[in-house]
């Protein structure tokens, strides 16, 4: 019974509650245990809310015994990264800088997961500040894949990801910069979605980036996640990049298939130097199978896509470093004390800040400065222009776009922190669609010859989230994976599972 | 592109971000070699190409001035390291003048 709530998804479980044959606490109860089993070995939570959670899935029975409306997502149990501010709760967005920070107001994503009832279980492990692919910059430790405990869950999202694919929550929040939502996907098997820029608001999401941050869901399979940004997407006057539309609705356009439409293959991304041979063999078997169920596929070509790298480290340092400078002992977070406010200030960040954060806001604070302004900083700009207008005319040959969402599955802890520009080259599929603010996500494409997943990137135009799910459902559907993570270091599946699991038990 | 350690040290004093020497040293190696690597952009971003800042093309977005609630001043300072008589408080930064 237990293993069947943790393993179930959003839209199952909201069915079998609404049908009364379970109730939102011992959902919440489950996940709650199920997390306590696991996360000291998976460290995807930097918090568990285990007492809100279990009131807020009380406060759901009650109401919905005593015949009340309840929320789309009641009783539903969520991750939420730690970058999102939750009144009242740390939010400490993986740095020593906020360790003891608690806000006073709700982000806009979290006042929309409250109204539509959902369960925040707990803040979820990332990168400090969000800066980082494997979770590792984490001033509070790592998070671990669920499918090998001595790999990496990508980042920055990795414990939002890990939870997820790792049946501690059903659906999860993550934020997406330069590949922080569907590179962790990729690596942990589950879907991740960054949402057209402007799409859901960053009211209350600690900045890192502003002109590439954006909110996303993270899910176990592509409908949930459609659920999910559902419930979290449309206008928010709190955010002036907001898109002035209302909340979106994807319901039965998700199974329409893929009959009739053009899937571009992005030439350059299957081309790219580093991509692991077996990666590659996995997405152009996806590619292959989206042919088979009636897509037209065409050959398309980004030629810029190679600079959105190079543009993009400078563009996101250069915005961290300006966003980043709220943090200086004054307002919020640490204060390490000094003779002059220059002095407590300059110690207050030695202190609070990580290495890869000081990295950034070093590079920024270069690309801005006096002489090097236009050479870096517009220079990346006009880069940016370009990978814009070569998705355009991609776009105007095909519906979405197609490739490879990392170059490679998830690699053991240790084995990058030395090297930045090999952390950085992670996002090297992700980052063009980030540039150009527009939609994508990465859904389960098959495992890798060591049996790790490996995930698929959808890309469409801006809003064209309904038509990027399409694909990615109907390819999810099609392949029909198993997607328990299993293998000889991975985390134990729930206790008492479906049968197949049982082996993996013992 | 390669940086002196006085550049380091001159990037982080406007950052106001306190270094360490090893720091510094590390960051020198690391900042030019990511700037090397992100200098790729300058092949391809010519003149004629226009900048652009942000994805979306929304600009004065403006909204009804209208009263709603907000947090009070305590809320506003509850977060600070420091604070009195309601405000903020930081080493001083101004000089005492003789009168």
């Amino acid at each position: 019974m237990t293993a069947e709530l943790l393993t179930s998804g959003a839209r199952e479980l909201a069915a079998r509650m609404r049908a009364g044959e379970v109730s939102a606490v011992e959902v919440a109860q489950a996940h709650l245990d199920r997390i306590a089993q696991t996360d000291d070995r998976l460290h995807a939570f930097l918090r568990v809310l285990g007492d809100d959670a279990l009131a807020t899935a009380a406060d759901v029975d009650r109401r919905r015994a005593a015949g009340q409306p309840v929320g789309a997502l009641a009783g539903i149990p969520v991750a939420l990264k730690d970058v999102l501010t939750t009144k009242g709760v740390e939010t400490t967005c993986g740095s020593k800088m906020l360790e003891h920070y608690r806000p006073v107001y709700d982000a806009t994503v979290v006042e929309r997961l409250r109204a539509a009832d959902a369960v925040i279980v707990g803040k979820a492990n990332m990168d400090e500040f969000a800066m980082g692919s494997s979770t590792e910059n984490s001033a509070f430790g790592p998070s671990r894949n669920p499918w090998d405990l001595q790999r990496v869950p990508g980042g920055t999202s990795g414990g939002s990801t890990a939870a997820a694919a790792a049946f501690q929550a059903p659906l999860a929040i993550g934020t997406d910069t330069g590949g922080s939502i569907r590179q962790p996907a990729a690596l942990c098997g589950v879907v991740g979605v960054k949402p057209t820029y402007g799409l859901v608001s960053r009211y209350g999401l600690v900045a890192f980036a502003s002109s590439l941050d954006q909110v996303g869901p993270i899910a176990r399979d592509v409908g949930d996640a459609a659920l999910l940004l559902e419930a979290i997407g449309g206008h928010d006057p709190c955010d002036s990049t907001s898109i002035p539309t209302p909340p979106p609705s994807y319901g039965a356009e998700l199974e329409r298939g893929v009959e009739g439409l053009r899937i571009g293959v992005v030439r350059e991304f299957l081309a790219t130097e580093g991509l692991a041979p077996d990666v590659r063999a996995r997405v152009e078997e996806g590619i292959a199978r989206l042919g088979k169920l009636g897509a037209d596929l065409v050959e398309v070509s980004l030629p810029h896509a190679a600079y959105g790298l190079p543009a993009y480290y400078l563009i996101a340092p250069s915005e961290c470093s300006s966003n980043l400078s709220r943090f200086d002992g004054v307002r919020y977070g640490l204060r390490v004390p000094g003779e002059t406010t220059e002095q407590m200030m300059a110690r207050t960040r030695e202190a609070g800040f990580g290495r890869e954060v000081k990295r950034r806001i070093m590079i920024g604070t270069y690309a801005l400065s006096a002489g090097y302004y236009d050479a870096y900083y517009v220079s990346a700009q006009r880069v940016r222009t370009l990978i814009i207008r070569d998705f355009a005319a991609a776009h105007e040959q095909c519906d979405v776009l197609v490739g490879p969402t990392a170059p490679e599955t998830a690699f053991p802890l240790g084995a990058k922190t030395a090297d930045p520009i090999a952390m950085y080259l992670q996002d090297v599929f992700t980052i063009p669609s980030s540039l150009a603010g527009t939609p994508a996500l990465s859904v389960p494409v098959g495992l890798d010859d060591a049996g790790l997943p490996v995930g698929l990137q959808v890309m469409a135009p801006v809003l064209g989230e309904g038509v990027m799910f399409r694909v990615a459902r109907a390819l999810e559907a099609d392949l029909a994976l198993d997607l328990t993570p299993r293998g000889p270091h991975a985390l134990e599946p729930p206790a008492g599972g479906p049968g197949r699991h049982r082996e993996l038990v013992s | 592109m390669a940086l002196t350690d006085d550049d380091v040290r001159h990037v982080a004093r406007l950052a106001r971000l306190g270094l360490t020497e090893d720091e510094v040293g590390a960051l020198r190696g690391e900042l030019s070699a990511i700037l090397a690597y992100a200098e790729r952009v300058q092949t391809v971003a010519t003149a004629d190409v226009p900048p652009t800042s942000h994805p979306y093309p929304l600009v004065n977005v403006l909204r009804a001035d209208e009263p709603r609630p907000s947090l009070t001043p305590a809320e506003a300072i509850s977060t600070a390291p420091q604070a009195e008589d309601g405000r903020f408080r930081v080493p001083r930064i101004v000089e005492e003048v003789e009168p």
